[in-house]
């Protein structure tokens, strides 16, 4: 179980992450969902401790977290939001220097190694230097290199972010394949598809504030089911409605490009923030 | 000591990969120092009773062995932190920050001391000039590791990778000329003898020579570099636990 308890991180005059609290239980996957600079990623950051907090505590299953206590590192799996694979070493290069420096004894490293690389589907690549993959290529091998040591937690920061429609779907495959197999994550995003798709509860995270947290089927349901949505005079206007009738009746007098569709989290970011996440 | 060898590990496997232009780059400046001031300017110099380019020799290997220990290690710290951020790989990792500064370091006194190797190898192709002694190795040695150390400083500290370049300019360069590599820093003026006096390429120099040396002098030498090392390794393993 991961606790952020009153996380917050200040630069200067600015405040990036502000007082941020909530758990992940084990076996969940959970979203931090906000725009870009809403706090996501310097939250990310601060659990796997390459940015020192201001204030607050990291909590796993009991323990708090700092960058020195090597031990309880091993137990998170981290993939950043920008490649940082070492480019002059090949595929398998890179997870035996991951597996060597997460003390993984020998035999064990090489079989978890070839088992990351079948499940990334990337054998066939690992005697390849990084530099010559594709972005998706790379995004899955910094996946199985965070899966490499077996943590308990494992935090994604953007894992699609930058990917073609196809290398996004393949990425999804593999999250969709880690929950199944019961592994805790937290996954931040600003794509609203991936957080429906892949989360069991979702933060609402905005100028570095949590606004909200809950399934991203509660969250919709508090909004409305359904979204009238207007483009009249260069401006897109939205309104809500528990059913599809109630949608249809306002719809019917409105002027202008008018659209009915299901209510999705971009539409409860939007109500609760007067903002969106995919600007 | 296990993240110690990840990391060394590493390293070898890059410096394999590049091996051709590791060497080829370590070797063109040093040979050129040589034809330029040893055999062409130098021919007919003599200095302190000896010739020019038993003079020169020591000089060039402390100046090559510092520029290419303090590149290697300032060069991938910065680059890791700033471009390619597998910085952040050894962050999250469970490596204690002060073994992997103690790596980087080691990692760049090894590029800088196979720079030195080479310098030998070919100097002693074409002159006896060259005496090794013990002495002589450990502070080529201690020489790779003062600047691979303060390599790793500079990488840590600065935030561009143009003001990296800068601080070459302003620092290195103007210490491979006035530390005593060309010529004694007796011929300096006092005032400025006493500055580049504390500066540690100066007493790599005069302990590469040892030219009439007391045991006391030459001990001085081994322990200002030997000091220069521990001050900034610890500096170095403490701002890493905190760095971001």
């Amino acid at each position: 179980m991961l606790d952020i308890i009153d996380l917050t991180k200040k630069y200067k005059n600015i405040t990036a992450v502000n007082g941020v609290n909530f758990t992940i239980y084990d076996g969940e996957v959970f979203g931090l969902l906000g725009p870009n600079g809403a706090g996501k990623t310097t939250t990310v950051r601060m659990i796997s401790t390459i940015t020192p907090k201001t204030a607050g505590d990291i909590v796993i299953n009991g323990e708090s977290i700092n960058r020195n206590l090597t031990v309880l590192k091993i137990k998170i799996g981290v993939v950043p939001q920008h490649n940082n694979l070492e480019k002059e070493m090949t595929a398998w290069e890179n997870l035996e220097v991951h597996g060597i420096l997460y003390r993984m004894p020998k035999v064990k490293r090489r079989q978890k190694i070839e088992e990351m690389l079948e499940f990334t589907e990337l054998t066939e690549r690992k005697d390849h230097l990084v530099n010559t993959f594709s972005g998706g290529m790379k995004r899955k091998l910094m996946i199985a290199r965070a899966l490499l040591h077996e943590p308990e937690i494992l935090l994604l920061d953007e894992p699609t972010v930058g990917l073609d429609a196809g290398a996004r779907r393949k990425i999804w495959d593999l999250m969709k394949q880690l929950k199944s197999g019961g592994l805790t994550v937290l996954l931040t995003t600003h794509y609203i598809e991936e957080a429906e798709a892949l989360c069991d509860r979702v933060g609402l995270i905005n100028n570095g504030k949590m606004i909200r947290i809950d399934t991203p089927k509660n969250l919709i349901e508090d909004v409305g089911e359904f979204t009238v949505e207007c483009f009249k005079d260069g401006k897109t206007t939205e309104e809500f409605f528990d059913t599809r009738e109630e949608a249809i009746d306002y719809a019917a007098d409105l002027e202008g490009i008018v659209q009915i569709r299901p209510a999705n989290l971009e539409d409860v970011f939007l109500k609760m923030t007067n903002r969106r996440v995919e600007s | 000591m296990i993240g110690l060898y990840g990391l060394l590990w590493q390293e070898f496997v890059v410096f394999k990969r590049k091996f051709f232009t590791v060497t080829i780059g370590a070797l063109i400046s040093p040979i050129l120092y040589l034809i330029a001031f040893g055999w062409g300017l130098g021919n007919s110099l003599e200095i302190d009773g000896m010739s020019y380019m038993a003079f020169i020799i020591p000089g060039i290997i402390a100046m090559n062995t510092m520029m290419v220990s303090f590149n290697s290690t300032a060069n991938s710290i910065n680059i890791s932190r700033l471009y390619y951020k597998t910085f952040e790989e050894y962050m999250v990792s469970p490596i204690n920050m002060t073994v992997y500064t103690l790596g980087k370091i080691i990692a760049g006194a090894l590029y800088g001391a196979y720079s030195a190797a080479l310098i030998i190898i070919v100097v002693s192709l074409f002159t006896s000039d060259l005496v090794l002694t013990p002495y002589f190795i450990m502070i080529a040695v201690l020489n790779c590791f003062v600047f691979s150390a303060a390599g790793f400083f500079v990488g840590l500290m600065i935030n561009s990778h143009s003001d990296m370049a800068k601080f070459s300019s302003f620092v290195i360069t103007p210490m491979s000329f006035l530390c005593g590599t060309f010529f004694p820093i007796a011929k300096m003026p006092e005032l400025l003898r006493g500055f580049i006096y504390l500066l540690p390429l100066t007493h790599t120099n005069l302990a590469l020579r040892s030219a009439g040396e007391t045991a006391v002098q030459m001990m001085l030498h081994a322990g200002v570099l030997l000091a220069y090392f521990i001050v900034l390794f610890v500096l170095e393993a403490r701002v890493c636990k905190n760095v971001e």
